[in-house]
């Protein structure tokens, strides 16, 4: 790789982001983590950089007139098969970033939505006793995010994805003496997990279908939003589908949209800038990156479309029976996701990055307002002395007296979908666990000749060391 | 015959050896502890001087040059699979004494650790089939001993070690008179595969494995898992005899095994439990990768098979920091500890993703290959891997909120990390994190060794079975492919 200065500007506008990592994260797992100033100095310095390095990088490619710079390929890893030659029989790791048309803009809304809530977050957790595992969080999701956009490769972007994935879930638990934020983070886990999964056997089938992972390799080696996919259109339909089975968890898609309200447990500059504007645009973004792929199988496109649209729907839905102003803004997202990704289906790709762009700064700004919005009502009822006259949709009027109690019962349910997963998914998984491990109770207790099980007798003891110093 | 500089393998085994001879005598547990530390710190150190003297020869096997080793043939020598199992091996048994705290140090036994070390040094380190069914026959007796001595049920324990033994001694019995065949009988071959399923845990005779997690002290069970004898076993044993039905339903067992129990792992209440399942879904992953065949899986599942030891070692140490301050620990309910012991909460997540192969982590690429290895054998159950590994996945994050999280524990003294336990978790993180950054140190060497292992079983195949011959490796087989 020749060191030019696009591709100094761009390999730092990786590195901020991992050194960002490193600053915060080697004094956290020693067990001192920084201190407030040092945070509130390095994390803007981070991101400010990062800034200025990706908007050199685009600065730089408009000058050039260049439409796509490739950093890398690094060679992570790199092992040949059993018999040199044999179809399928090597594997190599390679680790590549691309700016280009879609990553750039992605990558700079990254960091301006990122430095904003960084500062805001600064202010908003002071002397919250987890202000340092906040920030440890936030620089694992920007370091993911970041390595997402600008990911030349699919097994480099899982790299970004799983990171984004699980600093999601650990900040939706942020508050984590309570209940309810664990419970909703391993909701949105599991979910992650099932969209990590799938975009994980995408990238496997990518490699034994076509021998490598490489974006441009797959997708032809024009830059975004041209070229066309090398695969055949029942191959494009099955990755495709894998794909899209990832990016409806990312995006909370239909069946997965239950996670959406539940991440809003997490404190509001989390929410606002991971589940309401930037994590949940990333499954609309692995679609666009694939874009391609979708037109090479016209089934794959409808199902695109159909999937957005009824996720838009739901959300336009739910949204308006919601009772509270973070619930509401995040179905109102799930509902511009839902078009984003028909749009997407529609070949429509510029308007989806324009789409995904402005909705992404003004629902980070709608989140940010929330809290004092309600002030400020509050503040608007005591001046005229009754509460504020309640707005309902013209459109209401339109539906029949008849559909409009089940109506609202499914929005207030949010689709049912949750309850859905629960009673046909997880139940029934749970109870085929439970059964084999009462099997083997009984399997053990027989061999054993009597009660096999110490653990049954466990109770939270309140002994050994918490009567004892260390 | 390619002999190492110095005869430290002899060194790391009759040292730790004669130590427990030393240790058991020591009345004091606090001296006895000490005592134990030095000679596991000492088995580590020539462990890892072995390693780099055996780097240095690139030779294929390196003999030990010791008067021991001279006298017994097929015993005390290294090669490209063992090599870096050795340190590993010594440097878990080094860790799990060091985080040992006070309240726990007269329940554990030292001078049986020391046994145990020298024994699973000495496994590792044979290649002589009758010598390494010896040896893990001794290995058996401690954990039996000390579930004795605890006055705890010992019956599923023997009952399974003696069928392990009875069938290894049965099928090599079997494959010794068959001799020269190319292909052995169901006589020879089906007591081996029986075996190794023991071993490994696969369904159903995985019960032993959550059975001595419940009733042995957590660091014995610990120290008897987690170097994976099992794997061992299967790589030394059958993989280079057994005909490929056999490594296929190996395979296809182990798969089951591993998603099998990941999905149990979720729905246990107590953390030990927990626990042994999570191990026994990562052990049948690195079986699965060994019996796929190929060098692709192959490696992976080499490279799993150490970075799921070193986390899982972790893990492992982690929940019995956390079962010192609090007794047994059910999954029942939360309990909210992170206030009081962030840095386990941090290393229980970071050991408990590096054994799933998160990003950054070792396990990472390891993971990588085993499921590319595996999809490329079995295409279409071969996916069961990415399954396992992300029910797994949950099932860490089930547990780190189950026990760190979810309400606030009070406590009227103060639970911190002490030092040791500290550096024994910290170690473990950065060799974990550091392996994620720079997998190049691992892969390419465990590449190499996948290549040896196929090529024995391509040469032993039709060839007698018996005692492995040691060959020097000539310029074609020192394949630097990798790089």
């Amino acid at each position: 790789m020749q060191l030019t200065p696009l591709n100094l500007l761009g390999l730092a506008v990786v590195v901020i982001p991992a050194l960002l990592v490193a600053l915060l994260g080697v004094p956290f797992l020693w067990g001192r983590p920084l201190s407030e100033r040092w945070i509130g100095r390095i994390v803007p310095t981070g991101m400010v950089l990062g800034l200025l390095a990706s908007l050199g990088v685009l600065g730089l490619m408009l000058v050039q007139h260049t439409y796509q710079v490739t950093i890398g390929p690094f060679n992570w890893i790199s092992l040949p098969g059993h018999a040199p030659g044999e179809e399928g029989g090597h594997f190599h790791f390679t680790v590549k970033f691309v700016f280009d048309r879609l990553s750039v803009p992605f990558a700079i809304l990254s960091f301006v939505l990122c430095g904003t809530i960084g500062a805001f977050a600064n202010k908003y957790l002071h002397r919250e006793a987890g202000f340092a595992r906040f920030f440890m969080q936030y620089a694992l999701f920007v370091l993911g995010m970041i390595v997402t956009s600008l990911a030349g490769t699919i097994e480099t972007m899982f790299f970004g994805w799983e990171l984004v994935g699980v600093s999601s879930a650990m900040l939706v638990a942020f508050f984590h003496e309570r209940l309810a934020p664990v419970r909703n983070g391993l909701r949105v886990w599991i979910v992650y997990r099932i969209s990590d999964a799938a975009l994980l056997i995408a990238a496997v089938v990518l490699h034994h279908l076509h021998g490598e992972g490489d974006f441009a390799a797959l997708m032809g080696a024009g830059p975004w939003p041209e070229g066309h996919a090398l695969l055949s259109a029942n191959q494009a339909l099955i990755v495709g589908l894998l794909l899209v089975v990832a990016a409806a968890g990312k995006s909370a898609l239909v069946p997965f949209s239950g996670w959406l309200p539940r991440a809003m447990e997490g404190p509001t500059p989390s929410s606002a800038v991971f589940y309401g504007a930037l994590s949940v645009h990333l499954g609309a973004f692995l679609l666009l990156r694939v874009s391609p792929l979708l037109d090479t199988s016209l089934t794959l496109r409808l199902v695109v479309v159909a999937l957005g649209l009824v996720s838009a729907l739901l959300g336009a839905l739910a949204g308006r029976a919601q009772t509270d102003i973070k619930c509401a803004l995040s179905f109102a997202s799930l509902t511009q996701v839902g078009l984003i990704v028909a749009e997407i289906g529609a070949g429509l790709r510029y308007i989806a990055l324009i789409h995904i762009l402005g909705h992404a700064c003004l629902r980070t700004l709608q989140f940010l307002r929330a809290s004092s919005l309600l002030m400020d009502y509050h503040n608007l009822e005591n001046a005229i002395g009754s509460r504020l006259p309640p707005f309902s949709s013209p459109l209401g009027r339109f539906v029949p007296q008849w559909l409009r109690v089940p109506l609202y019962r499914f929005a207030v349910q949010r689709g049912y979908l949750d309850a859905w997963l629960t009673d046909y998914v997880a139940r029934p998984f749970l109870w085929v666990f439970r059964s084999c491990d009462a099997l083997e109770r009984r399997w053990t207790d027989f061999l054993a000749g009597g009660n096999s099980r110490e653990s049954d007798r466990v109770g939270w003891q309140a002994g050994t060391l918490d009567d004892l110093s260390l | 015959m390619t002999v190492l500089d110095l005869p430290l393998l002899e060194l790391a085994i009759l040292v730790p050896l004669c130590g427990a001879a030393l240790v058991a005598r020591i009345r004091d547990s606090s001296v006895a502890r000490l005592w134990c530390l030095g000679f596991c710190g000492f088995a580590f150190a020539c462990t890892i001087a072995e390693w780099q003297d055996f780097n240095f020869l690139h030779a294929k096997i390196a003999h030990d040059p010791g008067p021991l080793a001279r006298a017994l043939d097929n015993f005390l020598e290294i090669d490209a699979l063992s090599a870096p199992l050795l340190p590993v091996t010594a440097l878990i048994y080094l860790l799990t004494a060091i985080a040992t705290l006070r309240t726990k140090i007269r329940r554990f036994s030292f001078a049986g650790t020391l046994i145990s070390l020298a024994l699973a040094l000495a496994v590792l380190t044979c290649r002589n089939p009758w010598g390494i069914r010896a040896l893990l026959a001794a290995r058996t007796v401690a954990p039996s001993l000390e579930l004795r001595a605890r006055g705890k049920p010992t019956r599923i324990y023997v009952l399974h070690m003696a069928l392990f033994i009875g069938m290894l001694a049965l099928g090599w019995f079997f494959v010794e008179m068959e001799g020269r065949q190319r292909v052995h009988s169901l006589w020879a071959v089906l007591p081996l595969l029986i075996a190794v399923l023991i071993r490994t845990g696969g369904i159903p005779f995985h019960c032993w494995i959550t059975d001595l997690f419940e009733h042995a002290t957590f660091g014995t069970a610990l120290l008897y898992l987690t170097p994976m004898m099992g794997a061992y076993v299967a790589v030394r044993l059958v993989l280079p005899i057994a005909p490929e039905w056999v490594l296929q339903s190996i395979a296809l067992v182990s798969l089951a095994t591993a998603v099998y129990a990941a999905g149990m792992a979720l729905v246990q209440r107590e953390a030990r439990r927990f626990f042994s399942y999570i191990y026994l879904s990562h052990a049948s992953l690195v079986l699965v990768g060994l019996e796929t065949l190929n060098p692709i899986g192959l490696t992976g599942a080499l490279c799993v098979w150490l970075s799921v030891a070193l986390s899982l070692s972790g893990f492992g140490l982690t929940l019995r920091a956390l079962e010192a301050r609090h007794g047994r620990l059910p999954l029942s309910k939360f309990h909210g500890v992170y206030e009081h012991t962030p840095l386990l909460g941090v290393c229980f997540l970071l050991t408990g993703f590096a054994s799933v192969g998160f990003p950054g982590t070792f396990g990472f690429l390891g993971t990588e290959l085993l499921v590319d290895g595996a999809v490329q054998t079995y295409p279409h159950i071969g996916i069961a891997v990415v399954i396992a590994a992300a029910l797994n996945g949950i099932a860490v994050v089930h547990a780190y909120f189950k026990l760190f999280t979810g309400t606030r524990h009070v406590s009227s003294v103060p639970l911190q990390v002490g030092l040791r336990e500290r550096l024994a978790v910290l170690t473990l993180a950065a060799l974990i994190l550091g392996g994620g950054v720079f997998p190049q140190l691992v892969v390419p060497s465990r590449h190499r060794a996948a290549e040896v292992i196929l090529s024995e079983r391509e040469r032993l195949a039709p060839a007698a079975p018996g005692p492995v011959e040691t060959a020097e490796v000539g310029p074609s087989v020192r394949t630097n492919k990798g790089n």
